[in-house]
């Protein structure tokens, strides 16, 4: 008896959002046993792959023996009940510590709710824990956490090198990609949803900017920031965004539309659509994996109806600069909050007085990265230098999505890597910060002009380390963005996944 | 345009972040690098083009005009403001002497 049930509980953490909603649903097991399946999952990894800054397994329990009340009683059951999963800790959680993943954060107990997490704990969700990230979401690579990096679940074959998880939701990467979490959520200024799920092979949409409420989500760029699921596959995706979206008077650019059924609009037939294949992208010395995994989704595409159409995105080259000075700008402007006075960590040298105690807090509260964006973003804006750089980088921004506006006259959607390279160790490009940048060439675009996109695994380098190919939609077009997923997912059949070695 | 060490000191204390001497030695390299590169957006010809301000076309909303329209965000609710101050008495924030 013991070992059957042993068993059901290591089963429950292969399944998906949609296998464990259907199955709690269906009387196939109960929504207590999938919360204890995975935080018994949770607890075994965390030593080895540290993805959660806290773990909240009592949550985890409590949502579900709700979800398992309400089907004894025959109520009907929301779209993610019986579905726990990671909530990365740059979502305010009532009553648990969050922290960005900064120590200027950490104690920080907020008395309220994000709307986002909000509303997946009313359709059912229960949580799992807090997922660590990079510092205020800001890197590509986990590293710059003030709570020690997260370690990919993926290795190069019998190399133990730890490689990158990817950044900022790394913490949810890892997490799903490691099954100890079947979804989570994540947010994505640049590519911080879109990166990591390319590196873990998992799947992660950004919805249209304005889908899902900002209100109680940690700032960080306020006109990029977008919150979106992270999952193993299109439909978990398709379902959790359901969730998470939805208009939000407290998000004053919350888009006032009703949410679309993404997931019964599900439909991989591409006849008759056109997808975009942007020159641009081919850049100089492009990983030849990547290429080929572009040319396999290309490929793919054209297998399932689509007709493939050569795009230019004249000013691609100009997208990673304009994001990096944007992005800072409204960073620096965001980060003002953190004094010492609120709420937070404070630092007061003896005797020393209130701009001091300021200077003191921010120094000892933020890492060196968020400090480096900080000091950018204030150059940037500064009298003198604002119409140089900030002005100037909103126009070409504006340039930026007028290419996008154009080709999507003549296309549905666009199809590119996600990333230019697979996964790289951890420590490898923590010297030079642009070279880091370099890594959201391919997703800061859509980023800039606020556009629905996602990744979905395409298949794996020669070192056996998942790629991730990115399609790109019109804006509120994420069925479109969905459905071309769906039709690359369908034929790369990607089953790989890390072997356990934690 | 690039950035001396004089320049960085003036922009951490913009910012209010204190730096030693020995981390605006290393700062000036790593801003200086990230502000090389981005010049390269200069060479892009913006005339006549109007700065981006909302990706989505969308008109700011304002809240009814009522106290307490949204109990969360109203008023009321001065305790569970201060609950995580580093230091708060008699209900108000506390800081360090401002007025000598």
């Amino acid at each position: 008896m013991r070992n059957h049930r042993f068993e059901l509980m290591t089963d429950l953490t292969e399944l998906g959002v949609a296998a464990l909603r259907d199955g709690v649903a269906g009387g196939a097991f109960t929504a207590t046993e999938v919360a204890q399946a995975f935080n018994a999952a949770v607890e075994a990894a965390q030593g080895a792959l540290n993805a959660f800054i806290v773990t909240t397994p009592d949550a985890a329990l409590a949502a579900a023996a709700k979800v398992d009340a309400m089907r004894a009683a025959g109520q009907p059951l929301g779209k993610m009940a019986g579905v726990p999963i990671g909530m990365k800790d740059l979502f305010a959680t009532k009553g648990v510590q969050t922290t960005a993943a900064s120590k200027i954060l950490e104690g920080f107990v907020p008395p309220y709710e994000s709307t986002v997490s909000q509303k997946l704990w009313d359709a059912g969700a229960g949580m799992l824990g807090k997922l660590n990230l990079d510092q205020f979401a800001m890197g590509s690579s986990n590293e710059t956490s003030g709570f020690g990096k997260v370690i990919s679940p993926w290795r190069k074959g019998d190399d133990t090198t730890p490689l990158a998880p990817g950044g900022s939701s790394g913490g949810s990467s890892a997490a799903v990609a490691a099954r100890i979490a079947p979804a989570a959520t994540g947010t994505d200024t640049g590519g911080s949803i879109r990166q990591p799920a390319a590196f873990t092979g998992i799947s992660g949409i950004k919805p249209t900017y304005g889908r899902c409420s900002r209100w109680g989500v940690v700032a960080f760029a306020s006109s990029l920031d977008q919150a979106g699921p992270m999952a193993r596959d299109v439909r978990d995706c398709a379902i959790m965004l359901e969730a998470m979206a939805g208009f939000d008077p407290k998000d004053s650019t919350s888009l006032d539309l009703p949410v679309p059924a993404w997931e019964a609009g599900l439909n991989a037939d591409l006849r008759g659509k056109k997808v975009g294949i942007p020159r641009e992208y081919r850049v100089d010395g492009l990983d030849a994996d990547v290429a080929k995994s572009w040319d396999d989704g290309i490929a793919w595409l054209k297998d399932a109806g689509a007709e493939i159409v050569d795009i230019s995105l004249p000013h691609t080259k100009y997208a990673l600069p304009t994001y990096y000075i944007i992005a800072p700008a409204e960073a620096s402007s965001n980060l003002a909050r953190y004094d010492g006075v609120r709420y937070g960590l404070r630092d007061l040298p003896e005797g020393a007085n209130l701009q001091e105690m300021y200077a003191a807090t921010r120094a000892a509260g933020f890492g060196d990265e968020v400090k480096r964006r900080i000091l950018i973003g204030t150059y940037v804006l500064s009298a003198g230098f604002y119409d140089a750089y900030y002005t100037q980088a909103q126009k070409v921004r504006a340039l930026i999505s007028q290419d996008f506006m154009k080709a999507f006259e003549t296309v549905d959607v666009i199809l590119t890597p996600t990333a230019p390279s697979a996964a790289f160790p951890l420590g490898q490009k923590s010297t030079d910060p642009v070279e880091m940048y370099l890594n959201d060439v391919f997703s800061v675009p859509a980023s800039l002009a606020g556009l629905p996109a996602m990744s979905v695994p395409a298949g794996l380098s020669r070192d056996g380390l998942p790629l991730g190919l990115h399609v790109i939609g019109r804006p509120l077009d994420e069925q479109g963005v969905l459905n071309a997923s769906l039709a690359l997912e369908q034929r790369a059949q990607f089953s790989a996944k890390p072997g356990k070695w934690w | 345009m690039s950035v001396n060490t004089a320049d960085v000191a003036k922009i951490a204390s913009l910012a209010r972040i204190k730096v030693s001497e020995a981390q605006l030695e290393a700062m000036v390299p790593e801003l200086n690098g990230i502000l090389a590169w981005v010049e390269q957006l200069g060479e892009v010809d913006v005339t006549g083009v109007t700065p981006m301000t909302a990706v989505i076309p969308n008109t700011l909303r304002l809240r009814d005009d009522v106290v307490n329209a949204d109990p969360l965000t109203g008023g009321d609710i001065r305790d569970a403001v201060l609950a995580n101050a580093p230091v708060a008495e008699h209900g108000f924030f506390g800081v360090p002497k401002v007025i000598e």
